[in-house]
C-alpha cells in the first residue's frame, strides 16, 4: 500500500469521539495511532465490556468485530508511550459505513495468569477468538461459554504462541510415547456428546451423532462437524477444526520479513499471490516504502487472476456437492488456462510466491498480453455455458434456494465478509471501501445478492469472475512503464545493479539478502478483498529481522463459525450445500 | 420347460456379466468424453480391458467383514442384489425365439417381484454393516425403493392393458405396428424415472450419495462383495433398460437388422442416455425425490391407467 493513499484518509474519529465521552476511569481512552494509521485505544479490563457494548448499540449493526486477537508482550523491547503488560488483547473494530471507524482497542494484561471477560454474547464471532487465545497465549475468558482449545489437541499442554513456547520440535528432546501416554492420548479422542454440548436423548427419542470429517468427501479438506440427527434432520452441529493447523502465525516470528512471503502462499491455499499481498503491503507500510506503479498494477492482475482461479474451484466443487459430476471438470480446464498464464509470468503455477517487499519478483514477460487478451475473449463464452448447466438446473436450484440463508444483520454479527457478505445484498467491497494498490483507479462493479441463501452466493461469486475479468482487462490495456520495484534500501532482494561499483550498496546488499533487511519498529496492518473475504495481516516489528508478532485474520475462520447456525434443522444433504457454498479452505481456517 | 436350451441358462448370466463389467468401462469413457478429459485408455485398445483389470484388481483384495458387522446378513446382501438382478433376466425375451423363459405367462411380475426383493440388499447391506453412514443410507434406499416399486408398477399397467397380458413375448407381438412409446408416453416417463430411482443411478443416487454420505449403504463393502453390489448395479441398468426396449420400444422388432441387434440397438441407446443423465444433473434431495415420486409420478401414473382404460373401452364399444 503506497503511503499517499493512507494519508488520504480523515483523520479516525467518531468510534473516537464515542470512546472519549465515556470518561473512563482510571487513565481514561489514551489514544495512538500506529503506521498504519489506525487508532489504537487501551482500555482497562474492567471496561471492555461497557465500551464494546456501548460502542455495538452506538453503531446500530453496522460495527464488526473484524478481528480478536493477542500479543505476548514480555520480550518487546520498543514499546515507546504504550502501557507496560505482559500481554495486550487487541480488539480490532470495524465499521462498515464508514472507513475512519476502524480502531484497535488494546487491553493491557499483567497478571501472571492473565483473564479478562467474555464478550462472545455481544458478538458471537467473539466466541472462537478467545477460544483461539485461550489456546494460544493461555489468556483467560471469563464466562465463555466453551473454553476449550481450539486450534492445538485437547491434550496439548502448553500455549504455543508465548514466547517461551518453542518453535520447532528440534528445541525438544526427541518426542516418545509411552504405553500410558497413548492410552491418554486415545482416551482424549472418544466422543462424549455432553462435553460438546449436546444431549444423547430428546423427550421420545435417542439422537443419532455422526462425525462429517475429519476425513468426508465434502468437507474441503481435513474439517470435523459433529452432527447430532434426528432421522436425517439436524438438530445441532457443532464445528471441530484445527487439524490443519501448521502455526503459520509461529513461524512468522522466526522468519525473516522476506523468507515467510511463500508461507503466505500457503494460508489460502487456493488464493496464492492473493495471500502475498496483505502481508507485503503491511511490512511495505513498515518500512515506508512506496511501491512503483507499475508493480502495484501487476500485482492487481495477478491478484484478480487468482480470484478467477480461486471462483472457479469454489464453482465447480459447489456443483459437486449437490451431486453435478461434470461442472468440476470444465472448470478445472478453465482454471488450467489461468495457471498457465500464472505460470508464464511467475514460473509457478499455485503458490508462486511472487511479489516481494517493495514491489514484484520480476517484470512480465513478453508476450503476456497475449496470453491474457485470448483468456479474456475465451472465458466469457463459458461462463455463459456455466449458467445455463448449473445456474438455471430447477435440480440445481431447488438445492440451493432457500437454503443456508442469513440476514446482512447476522452476516455483520459473525464478521462474514466477502462474497457471503454482498450475498445478503450489502454492496461492501475492501477494494471499494478502502482502495488500495490501484484500485482505485480501476472501475468495476460490486456485485450482490438479495436472500443471502447458498444461490446468491454463488450468483455472486460467479458475477465477481467477470468483474475480475474487467479489472484485468483494464490492467492488460493501462500497463504503466516503470521499474518493478521500489527504489528503497528495505526492499528485497535489494537491488544489485551498483552492488559491484560502491562499498556500501555491497555492503547493504550483502546485509539484506544474508540476515534480511531490518524493518524499523511499529505496527502496521494491512487488508485486502481476498477470495474468500477480508484477509488482513497484523504485523509488529521490533526492530529486527523477523516479525515480532505476524496475526493473520483469514475470512474462512470466521465463516465457519456460523455453520450451526445455518444448519440446525436441515437436513444432511443441505448441510452439505451449505458447507460448500461458504467457500473456505482449511488452511486458511486453521493456518 | 425342457425345451429350453441348456446354453441359454448358462449363457445369459455370463454374457450379462461381462456385458455388465464391460459396461463400467464405456461409462467411464462416455463420461470423459463429456466431461472433457480421457477416461481410462491405457489398458488394451482405448482402454478397453480397464474392466478386466478392475476385475482382477477386486478379486484379489482382501475379502474383509468389518468386525462390528452383522457377518451372515453382511455376506447375504450382495449375494441378494446379484442374484436378483439375473434371475430378472430370466424373463426378457431377447428376440422372437430365444431368452430363458421370455414367454413365461407372468413374466413381468416375475421381474417386478424380482426388483422387489432386489430392494432387500441394499437395505440389508446398510443395516448389517452396523455403520452410521450405511444405516442412512439404508434408510434412504427402503424409502426410495419401495415408494418407487409403487410407481412402476402402476405404469406398467397401461402396457398391460394394452397388450392384455402379462407375457413379455405377447407385450412385444403388440407392438408390432406401434411401439408403446406412443400411447404410453406418459407411463413411459414415469417408468424411466421410476427406473433410475431402482437402480439407484445419478439423480437419484440417494442411497449412495456420495458427497453426503461417503458411499451409503456399500461404504463398508470392499472387495468381491463390493465388486458384485458394483456389477449388479451395471446389471441393474442392463436389465432397465432392455425393459424399456421390451415394454416401449417393440422389442427385437426392427427392419432389416436381424432382431438380437435390434435388440442390443435399443437398449444400449438407454444405457447410453443412463450414462448421460449421470454426466448432466445434480441430485435432488431426500424429501424432494419422496416429494416427486408421491405428489407428481403418482398421480400421472394414476391418469395413465385411467387414460388408457377409457380409450380401450371407448375402442371396444365402438
Amino acid at each position: 500500500m503506497s503511503a499517499t493513499v493512507l494519508s488520504d484518509r480523515p483523520p479516525p474519529h467518531s468510534l473516537l469521539e464515542n470512546i472519549a465521552a465515556q470518561n473512563l476511569p482510571p487513565s481514561g481512552p489514551t489514544a495512538d495511532v500506529t503506521r498504519d494509521n489506525v487508532a489504537v485505544v487501551w482500555i482497562s479490563a474492567a471496561t471492555i465490556r461497557a465500551t464494546l457494548q456501548m460502542l455495538k448499540d452506538h453503531a446500530q449493526g453496522h460495527l464488526m468485530l473484524f478481528d480478536l486477537t493477542a500479543i505476548d508482550e514480555r520480550e518487546r523491547i520498543h514499546r515507546e508511550g504504550q502501557p507496560s503488560s505482559s500481554f495486550t488483547v487487541v480488539y480490532h473494530l470495524m465499521s462498515l459505513d464508514s472507513r475512519a471507524d476502524e480502531v484497535r482497542i488494546k487491553v493491557a494484561l499483567t497478571d501472571h495468569a492473565p483473564s479478562l471477560p467474555s464478550i462472545s454474547d455481544i458478538w458471537p464471532n467473539a466466541n472462537w477468538y478467545e477460544r483461539e487465545i485461550w489456546d494460544l497465549f493461555g489468556i483467560h475468558f471469563d464466562r465463555h461459554p466453551f473454553l476449550r482449545r481450539i486450534l492445538t489437541p485437547p491434550t496439548w499442554t502448553d500455549h504455543p504462541l508465548r514466547k517461551d513456547h518453542h518453535a520447532r520440535a528440534t528445541e525438544k528432546p526427541p518426542y516418545s510415547l509411552t504405553e500410558d501416554q497413548e492410552k491418554y492420548e486415545q482416551n482424549a479422542l472418544s466422543f462424549d456428546p455432553s462435553l460438546w454440548g449436546m444431549k444423547r436423548h430428546s423427550d421420545h427419542s435417542d439422537f443419532m451423532f455422526l462425525n462429517l470429517g475429519p476425513n468426508h468427501p465434502s468437507v474441503h479438506g481435513v474439517f470435523r462437524i459433529v452432527l447430532q440427527l434426528e432421522g436425517e434432520r439436524i438438530v445441532d452441529a457443532v464445528p471441530d477444526i484445527g487439524f490443519h493447523h501448521r502455526g503459520a502465525e509461529k513461524m512468522g516470528e522466526r522468519q525473516s520479513w522476506h523468507t515467510y512471503i511463500p508461507y503466505t502462499d500457503r494460508v489460502d491455499y487456493l488464493g496464492g499471490v492473493m495471500n502475498n499481498f496483505p502481508y507485503v503491503m503491511a511490512v511495505e507500510t513498515l518500512a515506508g516504502i512506496t511501491v512503483p506503479p507499475r508493480a502495484q498494477m501487476i500485482r492487481v492482475m495477478l491478484a484478480e487472476l487468482f480470484r478467477i482461479a480461486s471462483h472457479l474451484v469454489f464453482y465447480g466443487t459447489m456443483a459437486q456437492d449437490v451431486g453435478q459430476l461434470s461442472p468440476v471438470f470444465y472448470m478445472f480446464t478453465d482454471r488450467e488456462k489461468v495457471f498457465s498464464i500464472i505460470e508464464a509470468i511467475c514460473g509457478f503455477r499455485m503458490h508462486p510466491a511472487w511479489f516481494r517487499i517493495g514491489g514484484v519478483a520480476m517484470d512480465l514477460p513478453t508476450g503476456w498480453d497475449g496470453l491474457i487478451r485470448t483468456f479474456l475473449d475465451y472465458l466469457p463464452k463459458r461462463l455463459d455455458e456455466y449458467d445455463a448447466m448449473v445456474m438455471r438446473n430447477p435440480i440445481f436450484r431447488a438445492r440451493t434456494q432457500g437454503i443456508g440463508a442469513y440476514t446482512k444483520a447476522e452476516a455483520i454479527e459473525w464478521g462474514v465478509t466477502g462474497p457471503g457478505l454482498r450475498a445478503c445484498g450489502l454492496e461492501w467491497d475492501y477494494r471499494k471501501y478502502a482502495p488500495y494498490a490501484c484500485y482505485d483507479q480501476l472501475d468495476f462493479d460490486i456485485p450482490t445478492g438479495r436472500n443471502g441463501d447458498c444461490y446468491d452466493r454463488i450468483v455472486v461469486h460467479i458475477e465477481e469472475i467477470r468483474q475480475s475479468l474487467r479489472i484485468i482487462r483494464q490492467c492488460l490495456e493501462h500497463m504503466p512503464s516503470g521499474p518493478v520495484k521500489a527504489d528503497h534500501p528495505l526492499t528485497t532482494p535489494p537491488p544489485k545493479a551498483r552492488t559491484m561499483h560502491d562499498i556500501e550498496t555491497l555492503i547493504h546488499h550483502f546485509i539484506n539478502v544474508s540476515w534480511g533487511p531490518v524493518i524499523p519498529p511499529g505496527e502496521a496492518r494491512a487488508c485486502v478483498e481476498a477470495t474468500k473475504g477480508l484477509n488482513s495481516y497484523s504485523l509488529i516489528s521490533d526492530g529486527g529481522t523477523t516479525s515480532y508478532r505476524t496475526r493473520i485474520r483469514t475470512p474462512s475462520f470466521a465463516h465457519l463459525q456460523m455453520i450451526p447456525l445455518l444448519s440446525r434443522g436441515t437436513m444432511i444433504a443441505d448441510l452439505i450445500a451449505i458447507v460448500g457454498s461458504i467457500d473456505f479452505v482449511m488452511a486458511d481456517v486453521d493456518r | 420347460m425342457s425345451q429350453i436350451p441348456f446354453l441359454a441358462i448358462v449363457l445369459t448370466p455370463l454374457v450379462i456379466l461381462a456385458l455388465a463389467t464391460l459396461l463400467t468401462w464405456v461409462e467411464r469413457r462416455l463420461l470423459g468424453l463429456w466431461q472433457d478429459r480421457h477416461g481410462p485408455n491405457r489398458v488394451g485398445p482405448g482402454g478397453l480391458f480397464q474392466a478386466v483389470a478392475d476385475g482382477i484388481k477386486i478379486l484379489f483384495k482382501q475379502d474383509w467383514i468389518p468386525p462390528f458387522a452383522d457377518k451372515a446378513i453382511f455376506v447375504l446382501a450382495p449375494t441378494i442384489g446379484m442374484m436378483t438382478v439375473l434371475l430378472s433376466f430370466g424373463a426378457i425375451p431377447f428376440t422372437a425365439w430365444s431368452g430363458i423363459v421370455g414367454t413365461l405367462n407372468v413374466g413381468l411380475l416375475f421381474i417386478l417381484g424380482m426388483m422387489g426383493l432386489g430392494v432387500y440388499a441394499v437395505v440389508l447391506a446398510g443395516w448389517a454393516s452396523n455403520s452410521k453412514y450405511a444405516l442412512l443410507g439404508g434408510m434412504r434406499a427402503a424409502a426410495q425403493m419401495i415408494s418407487y416399486e409403487v410407481f412402476m408398477g402402476l405404469s406398467l399397467l397401461g402396457v398391460v392393458m394394452i397388450a392384455g397380458s402379462f407375457n413379455l413375448h405377447d407385450i412385444v407381438m403388440a407392438q408390432t405396428h406401434c411401439w408403446f412409446i406412443l400411447p404410453q408416453c406418459l407411463g413411459f416417463l414415469v417408468f424411466l424415472l421410476a427406473g433410475i430411482a431402482e437402480t439407484h443411478r445419478l439423480p437419484f443416487d440417494l442411497p449412495e450419495g456420495e458427497n453426503e454420505l461417503g458411499a451409503g449403504f456399500h461404504t463398508e463393502y470392499s472387495g468381491m462383495k463390493f465388486g458384485m453390489f458394483f456389477i449388479a448395479e451395471y446389471a441393474g441398468i442392463i436389465l432397465i433398460s432392455s425393459l424399456v426396449t421390451t415394454l416401449y420400444l417393440g422389442g427385437w422388432q426392427g427392419p432389416l437388422l436381424p432382431a438380437a441387434l435390434w435388440f442390443l440397438l435399443k437398449t444400449t441407446s438407454v444405457v447410453i442416455f443412463f450414462i448421460l443423465l449421470r454426466a448432466a444433473l445434480p441430485r435432488p434431495r431426500y424429501d424432494q425425490l419422496m416429494a416427486l415420486g408421491w405428489k407428481i409420478l403418482l398421480p400421472l401414473s394414476l391418469l395413465n391407467v385411467t387414460a388408457t382404460g377409457t380409450v380401450l373401452m371407448l375402442r371396444a364399444a365402438g
